[in-house]
């Protein structure tokens, strides 16, 4: 069975990877912080490179278009920003902006009563837990470690992105953020990308919550057509907090936001919510693992997904419980709506299961709107744009109904509106 | 008026209606009374446009404009209601926003001014107090864990807040007790006079009994076999429909 | 499998194993030297006096099992397994095909016997009520040894025949039909079977035919250190229906036996075919000693307008499952279906659902999937729902359901839902649960033992995949999942 086989010549994504890996060598005396974790990052994605599709994981996530393209450093200095500030929601709160990756206090707030510390990656993610974690951690150039001490209920902060990239002068920059929250802290952290160009943006964010605290996580991601969005977020959650996530995504030319939650508490509980949204080519990726590692914890995931043009929309939800995780409570349910003859849903739910007092249960539909509720509406008088917009509202209204934050809520529904709005009748 | 001449009408290539000729006018209250697989929800789906039902022949007018040509919510905004046998459950959607929605959407074709959300609210809110629907109806979604009672009021509730010229009740009798009959039937009651006509679809002679017709229709086979007065709805419930209808034979 | 009443004796009377088939038998077998080149192809292919085309076709399978490697994504584990290491023949010395019956070793057929496998054609007597009458073709290691009813089903047209036969008697047939359903190179053990399979079933219904009597077939493993690895080829013509079962038993060994068979169904229009099957291979030890690997491919090709496939599995034996009987829905209108019940108890490990690939206008699917994992098992529903571009219209449901019964085990749910048809509905539910204090409370309140209320409950659990089972066979399945859980709680 042994076959010679000629060296093969290396792939794209081999190719891109040694880019990446050429990058860190040049860059690693300079970059701040924690070298250790650099030099980790660094060691795990050299034997690992980018994910392909032949990656259980990736399957449905193709990264070759990334790889066609070189990417260059950020030209922070010559960013203009004030048209994508305007993009942000106008929510009266303090906020961190990131351009390119690199925090500007010019363009930001600090808030009180929040420790935040910027100029260098945040590094409490755990960079052996995937490969875009790893590319993350051997390229962070700087990041926010935001710690909200016990007790204290810290409002709102908004967290924002900007990328920037001019024409023919592809960028990638890797913030890495860590939030913090002492016992029975909260905080709503609304964390915005957009930009202009092509670049990637592959931000790292760790969250820690304490204790019978509640992390309320609001997200949208509204990059720039050209853009690369590859985000994870791993969250532990300590007996009887929450954390509370709900992530819309409308933007990017390929999307994937990978949430990494572990109850690791008891009656810890996790919210894993989000939309998608998506038009044209675009392509986006939701891929969640919820780890019960705890008795009695709860986790409850509502995505829904609506595709038109050739879009594609994935998503990949695993619930895992541990033997130890007695009373588990796991829930989750997609459905996706399909606009378009050319659109497709893929779709892979997901449980692992260890313990058997458990109450765990999925659900997944894909079809396209129902005709027997447009004819109700039309009948009604309702003509057959709005009757669709209406039902497609509805149908995410599920997902976005449960967002208890206000102003946050209206910001996500403006974003849905302004999407629906560039949708041909 | 409602004007069907000669409707001829097929599902999947089979023939359900067979040329039914029809006037409703403005201001009458009609009922078609047949047997099941007469062809009665058909007619009320072909008039109001449903998909999947083939008009193979034949006209049905509103007050001159042709139904037949337009889409469904042009019918709707021509002044057509059609009450569901079956009204529809749409998760996710609040009842009152469906309804403003609707209203406005009429409104706007006709050329009328639309309601702000206070206007509206004060108008459903008087409508739903006049059926006896609890206030709380309308924040609901629309017919979704609404009971059989519930939905059929919700369509009477829809009905008086649209205001149509003419409107068709497709078995709205079905499923209800007596009391949910009787707010029914004097919601149909309150729209009637001038501008507004009904068209009465049921089985029973019971709902009759509350919304006095002006002419009863016999429908069979996908025809109209025999037509009169309020007293033929009593001959049928007495005699049974094989009599009648042989009988018209 | 069918049940008669011996064999429900043979399930209830209870041996100090918990394994009730797996004695051995001593028979005079015909060996072939251990491990797999194409020396060895060509003596299978010699013994089996097989045209030169097959033999072709099974050196090139080889060749392509040579380049390829084991699949690793299922949630399974086991030692490397040895390829060269096994018997890839193995018979009964004597004929290998016999003409009647008379002709079966008498050693066989008291095997049979004790299986509760009726070998003998009962002649049906005058006034008395018959049990359904089923033909059977028994497969002991790498041979049929011998196919009932084959008279009467000649008669009605019907061809049901070993396919080491249907190979000498209809070339045309198993030429046409043999690789179309599963490609020899599909996967690495599909190719391992195209090389080196020895036996298994063919079932030819003619167009318009509706097959007389339920078919069956009756695989035994007998032999140490031997791999079966059967095929199945199984065609309805436009019109045709046929009802197929599958039962398997094997004996008690310390090694682990490898069992890698191909299944191929084709359904022309308004065809059907029912396949059910009754896996109970020898599961190993309450420690994981020994059991068979079965690593199984099945599909079936729905081609003609308006054909059904359905698959029913009861899956209660084997160290290691890894099946996924699939249905290609290629004919406008086509239906396939697939219920299965999967038990793992002690340490076995099973990683099994199926593929519903909807390609025609109108296709429908539906799933029902229940896994019971109890011990320190695994147990696995992996499936794939694919719409592709053209199927307007399509449907499928899927309802997968997990029983835990003890915290040591483990029950999995692996889901692939793709779809590229605004057309389609696709609607998949699962749910994770455990037998309710309350629900063995009010059973043993009722006087059940607790034992009898988990089989009560788990069978109440399993009813929407054991009613789709012939009535037979569901009444023995429902045994076999009482004594497959025993010993599970307390």
């Amino acid at each position: 069975m042994n076959l010679a086989v000629a060296p093969a010549a290396p792939s794209l994504l081999e190719t891109r990877a040694a880019a990446f890996l050429a990058r860190h060598e040049g860059l690693r005396a300079r970059l701040p912080g924690d070298a250790a974790v650099r030099a980790e990052g660094a060691a795990l994605f050299r034997a690992a490179g980018l994910p392909g599709p032949r990656e259980e994981a990736w399957r449905y996530t193709n990264l070759r278009a990334l790889a066609e393209i070189d990417f260059h450093e950020p030209l922070v200095a010559q960013a203009d920003c004030a048209g994508l500030l305007a993009r942000l929601p106008a929510i009266d709160a303090p906020r961190l902006v990131f351009v390119c990756g690199r925090f500007r206090a010019d363009l930001s707030r600090l808030p009180d009563g929040v420790e935040v510390v910027t100029g260098a990656p945040a590094s409490a993610a755990d960079p052996a837990r995937g490969r875009l974690v790893a590319l993350n951690a051997m390229l962070a150039e700087d990041g926010a470690a935001i710690r909200v001490a016990a007790g204290v209920d810290a409002g709102t902060l908004l967290l924002a992105s900007l990328g920037i990239a001019p024409q023919g002068h592809a960028v990638a920059f890797h913030p890495r953020h860590a939030v913090e929250l002492g016992d029975g802290a909260t905080l709503t952290l609304i964390e915005v990308a957009t930009g202009t160009g092509t670049y990637l943006h592959n931000p790292v964010l760790s969250a820690r919550v304490g204790a019978g605290a509640t992390l309320t996580h609001l997200r949208l991601q509204d990059e720039a057509e050209g853009a690369f969005h590859l985000s994870t977020v791993q969250a532990e959650v300590a007996e009887r907090g929450s954390y509370d996530s709900f992530a819309l995504a409308l933007g990017a030319r390929l999307g994937r936001m990978e949430v990494h939650a572990r109850l690791a508490g008891a009656r810890a509980a996790a919210h894993l919510n989000a939309a998608q949204l998506l038009d044209g080519r675009r392509h986006a990726d939701f891929t969640t693992v919820v780890a019960h590692d705890a008795p009695a914890t709860a986790s409850r995931q509502t995505v829904k997904t609506v595709l038109s043009g050739a879009a594609r929309g994935v998503f990949q939800g695993k619930i895992e419980v541990a033997r130890i995780a007695q009373k588990t409570d796991g829930y989750q349910m997609n459905q996706a709506l399909l606009l378009s003859p050319d659109a497709e849903m893929d779709s892979k739910p997901q449980l692992e299961i260890y313990a058997d007092d458990v109450k765990c249960s999925h659900g997944a539909t894909v079809g396209e709107l129902d005709g027997e509720q447009l004819f109700y509406l039309r009948s009604r008088g309702i003509p057959p744009d709005i009757a669709r917009a209406m039902l497609v509202r509805a149908f995410l209204a599920e997902a976005l109904d449960p967002i208890a934050h206000e102003a946050g809520r209206a910001a996500l529904e403006g974003a849905i509106e302004r999407w629906w709005q560039r949708q041909p009748a | 008026m409602l004007k069907i001449d000669a409707l001829a009408a097929s599902i999947e290539d089979k023939d359900i209606l067979r040329g039914i000729d029809l006037a409703v006018p403005d201001g009458e209250v009609h009922a078609i009374m047949g047997p099941n697989g007469s062809g009665k929800s058909t007619l009320s789906y072909v008039l109001a446009g449903r998909d999947g039902y083939e008009v193979t022949g034949g006209t049905a007018t509103l007050n001159g404009q042709d139904l037949l040509a337009m889409e469904p919510e042009e019918r709707a905004a021509a002044g057509l209601f059609l009450a569901f046998q079956y009204p529809v459950e749409l998760p996710g959607v609040n009842n009152a926003n469906f309804l403003r929605t609707a209203l406005n959407a009429i409104r706007r074709a006709r050329g009328e001014a639309e309601l702000d959300a206070v206007q509206f609210l004060k108008l459903a809110r008087a409508e739903a107090k006049r059926l006896s629907m609890p206030e709380d109806m309308l924040k609901r979604n629309v017919n979704v864990g609404f009971s059989g009672g519930e939905k059929k009021r919700n369509e009477v509730l829809q009905m008086a807040i649209l205001r149509p010229r003419i409107a068709i009740l497709d078995e709205t009798d079905s499923g209800l007790d007596i009391d949910a009959l009787k707010i029914v039937a004097e919601g149909v009651n309150a729209l009637r006079g001038p501008g507004f006509s009904a068209l009465v679809i049921t089985h029973y002679q019971r709902l009759l009994d509350h919304i006095v017709p002006d002419r009863v229709h016999v429908l069979s086979a996908g025809r109209i076999v025999r037509s009169g007065g309020p007293e033929l709805a009593h001959e049928l419930e007495a005699r049974g429909y094989a009599d009648v209808v042989a009988e018209a034979a | 499998m069918p049940a008669v009443p011996e064999t429900l004796d043979a399930v209830q009377a209870a041996t100090e194993s918990g394994y009730k088939w797996g004695f051995s038998t001593d028979i005079d077998m015909e060996l072939a030297p251990k491990g797999l080149n194409e020396d060895i192809i060509r003596l299978i292919s010699a013994r089996k006096n097989e045209p030169d085309w097959l033999l072709e076709w099974r050196l090139k399978a080889f060749a392509l099992w040579q380049t390829m490697t084991e699949p690793s994504w299922a949630k399974l584990h086991h030692p490397p397994i040895d390829y060269q290491d096994l018997h890839y023949y193995a018979a009964p010395k004597r004929k290998p095909g016999p003409a009647s019956l008379d002709e079966v070793d008498p050693e066989l057929l008291a095997m049979y016997e004790k299986l509760g496998i009726p070998l003998k054609e009962r002649a049906a007597l005058a006034g008395v009520e018959q049990p359904p009458q089923v033909a059977v073709d028994a497969v002991f290691d790498s041979v049929s040894v011998a196919t009932t009813f084959r008279d009467t089903l000649a008669k009605a047209g019907v061809i049901f025949c070993p396919i080491s036969e249907a190979v000498q008697e209809h070339p045309e047939l198993v030429r046409k039909y043999l690789g179309s359903v599963v490609p020899a190179g599909d996967n690495y053990f599909a190719a391992l079977n195209s090389a080196v399979f020895t036996d298994g079933s063919f079932v030819f219904i003619p167009k318009g035919v509706r097959c007389p009597m339920e078919l069956s077939t009756y695989f035994r493993i007998n032999a140490r250190n031997t791999g079966q690895f059967e095929r199945t080829l199984i065609i309805a013509e436009e019109g045709g229906t046929v009802s197929y079962l599958e039962g398997c038993t094997a004996p008690q060994r310390d090694e682990n036996q490898l069992h890698a068979a191909v299944v191929e169904l084709v359904a022309l229009d308004d065809a059907r075919i029912k396949y059910s099957t009754v896996q109970n291979w020898y599961p190993g030890d309450a420690e994981g000693r020994g059991g068979i690997y079965n690593f199984v491919t099945k599909r079936g090709a729905c081609r003609g307008a308006r054909s059904k496939i359905s698959w029913t599995q009861v899956e209660t034996g084997s160290a290691i499952t890894w099946k996924y009987p699939s249905c290609i829905l290629q004919g406008d209108e086509s239906v396939g279906e697939f219920y299965s019940v999967a038990v793992t108890t002690n340490r076995q490990q099973a990683d099994t659902g199926t593929k519903m690939i909807h390609i025609g206008r109108n296709t429908r699917s539906t799933i029902v999937s229940k896994g019971i994992s109890a011990g320190r098992s695994d147990n696995t529903y992996r499936g794939l729902v694919r719409v592709l571009p053209r199927a307007h219209g399509a449907r499928n449901f899927t309802q997968c359901d997990s029983l835990l019964i003890g915290d040591q085990c483990g029950a999995h749910t692996v889901p692939y839902i793709e779809s590229r048809n605004p057309t389609a509905k696709l609607e998949h539910e699962a749910t994770t649960s455990k037998i309710s204090e309350d629900q063995m409370f009010y059973c043993r309140q009722r006087g059940l033992s607790q034992e009898d209320a988990v089989g009560l409950i788990v069978n109440g659990f399993c009813k929407d995949v054991l009613k789709e089972l012939p009535m037979e066979f569901a009444v023995e399945a429902q045994k076999l999942l009482a004594v497959s859980l025993e010993g599970s709680v307390g």
